[in-house]
């Protein structure tokens, strides 16, 4: 691990001062923030990010849920995703983000890892995490070998020449589905991120994962009220049955009125180069009787554009069957 | 005569010279001014200085700021039942408590930590009055080489105070995070039940 200065501003504005001298928030980054460690350590050590300066933000006042003046919910940005999972609130109107955070990791990195942290989770791609191998994101215009080589992990959804890294996050398929609204404070001034403009396809430029610049904090994320009537699922298959990424996994919000589905909200994970929400499946299911048939059309909607490597061809079915599937189980829920 | 453990044995061979004719770099059983054993440092310049609360009791410490949780716990403060084993988070050989709650100790920087209350398994019990915990694992046989045995205890005593169904299956979903290479999983199961019956 290179050596950094470690420091623990005492408050917000400084914290983000501090922050806004980094040349980029993006890969490589010579001020990062820590919260859980548990992304930041690990690449730490394997030398993929080497910042001069770290900075310590889990004494700032960020822990806290609440429920918002319009019915929904706002997450602090130091939530522990266990805290999160486990919070009545969630378990009763965001079950599927419940479910989403339990299958993810194990019970000790959830009690360590951030709800940011969870949204700036960085790819299990191997060849990333090598510095002995080439890889457009760690160092851009060096090649990705992961097109030829060990991708049967890796993304079928947004992928590029450049990058066909998955996004091996839970939560954030959940929080896709739930449409949630990321607030980031910046060195001027304070924005709110819908959830899908939050992190960026890979293209030419598979180093810039997220819209934040230098300085940029999240500092909480809002859920929208719970939809009155609607069914959430999350459904995860995996290699083993706990403690393992995903190879495909989805997230359904919908509602089921007189046999029809009336609001649907889809969105996948495990098989996306970001948090993949699927518009096309949603438009399939809206207005349309709530059956078998038409959860596999809109799973063949989904994976319409969906693009195999030369190991991960089976994972095209896997997600239809896993959409359709978490469908069929929200309807009997 | 009092048998040493590995560690004392070794430390002493370096101190006279080495055992195995090596140089006496490594862990030379440098001493605090509180009597603790030190790392020795990488780069001096770069230490800062941290008081860390170990099983209730408090470590005056000057730490390179890349010194993990774990290597402090290990080598600085010289409690070696903690384990380290991948060392990435994946294996869960490290578990230790802060504030209650479980988590991995090669995936924190000890200077994380000021001022809260860390618990490693010499904190739990006593080879004369053992945790619950301990206790069962020993009965259960529930480990063979013994490498993850004080991550699983770690583990096992913080899940008593998660929300964790009755059955089996919830155990096991809920100890995924603790990798035994021997397999000693069904019995590790079987010790956290009987403890989990009698509370």
């Amino acid at each position: 691990m290179h050596n950094f200065e470690f420091i623990r501003p005492p408050d917000l504005a400084t914290t983000i001062t501090a922050a806004a001298q980094s040349k980029t928030a993006q890969q490589g980054a010579d001020v990062r923030f820590m919260a859980g460690g548990t992304t930041l350590i690990d690449l730490m050590k394997l030398n993929v990010e080497t910042p001069a300066r770290v900075i310590d933000i889990n004494r700032l006042p960020l822990d806290k849920i609440e429920a918002t003046s319009d019915g929904g919910l706002k997450i602090g940005a130091t939530v522990r995703n266990s805290d999160l999972a486990h919070h009545p609130t969630v378990r009763r109107d965001y079950s599927a983000l419940s479910q989403a955070i339990l299958d993810g990791a194990s019970a000790q990195i959830r009690n360590m890892a951030t709800i940011a942290g969870n949204l700036l989770q960085r790819t299990r791609c191997v060849y990333f995490r090598d510095t002995a191998m080439p890889c457009n994101k760690r160092e851009p215009g060096t090649g990705c070998p992961a097109i030829t080589g060990s991708n049967r992990t890796l993304a079928i959804l947004g992928t590029s020449e450049h990058c066909i890294a998955t996004n091996p996050s839970d939560m954030c398929v959940a929080m896709a589905a739930l449409e949630a609204t990321i607030h980031v404070q910046g060195p001027k001034s304070s924005r709110a991120v819908p959830f899908g403009e939050f992190h960026l396809l890979p293209g030419n430029t598979p180093q810039r994962e997220t819209v934040l610049e230098p300085g940029d904090l999240v500092m909480h994320v809002t859920l929208p009220p719970p939809v009155a009537g609607s069914r959430q699922v999350y459904l995860k298959l995996r290699d083993r049955a706990s403690y393992e990424f995903a190879l495909a996994s989805a997230a359904v919000v919908i509602t089921v009125s007189g046999g029809k589905v009336t609001r649907a909200r889809v969105a996948l994970g495990g098989v996306g180069t970001k948090p993949w929400r699927s518009p096309e499946a949603e438009a399939v299911l809206t207005g349309r009787p709530a059956n078998d048939a038409n959860f596999r059309k809109a799973a063949e909607a989904a994976l319409r554009d969906a693009k195999p490597q030369s190991e991960n061809g089976f994972k095209i079915e896997l997600a239809k069957r896993c959409l359709t599937h978490a469908l069929r189980t929200a309807l009997t829920s | 005569m009092k048998a040493l453990a590995r560690r004392e044995f070794l430390e002493k061979s370096l101190k006279t010279g080495g055992a195995f004719g090596i140089a006496t770099s490594g862990f030379t059983g440098q001493r605090s001014e509180a009597g603790e054993a030190v790392m020795p440092a990488t780069d001096g310049a770069s230490e800062v200085a941290v008081t860390l609360r170990i099983n209730g009791k408090d470590h005056q410490l000057r730490l390179d700021p890349r010194t993990t949780l774990l290597d402090c716990i290990r080598e600085t403060v010289a409690l070696t039942g903690t384990r380290k084993g991948c060392d990435h988070g994946q294996c869960g050989a490290c578990t230790v408590h802060v504030n209650g709650r479980r988590v991995l100790s090669c995936l924190n920087l000890a200077l994380m930590h000021d001022g809260n209350e860390i618990t490693t398994i010499e904190g739990l019990g006593t080879p004369e009055a053992l945790h619950p915990m301990q206790a069962v694992f020993f009965a259960c046989d529930a480990y063979q080489c013994g490498y993850c045995t004080s991550g699983q205890i770690m583990s096992a005593v913080a899940l008593m105070k998660e929300p964790c169904g009755p059955d089996d299956a919830a155990v096991k979903e809920l100890m995924s995070g603790n990798i035994c290479r021997c397999g000693a999983y069904a019995n590790i199961v079987a010790a956290i039940q009987q403890v989990r019956q009698r509370a």
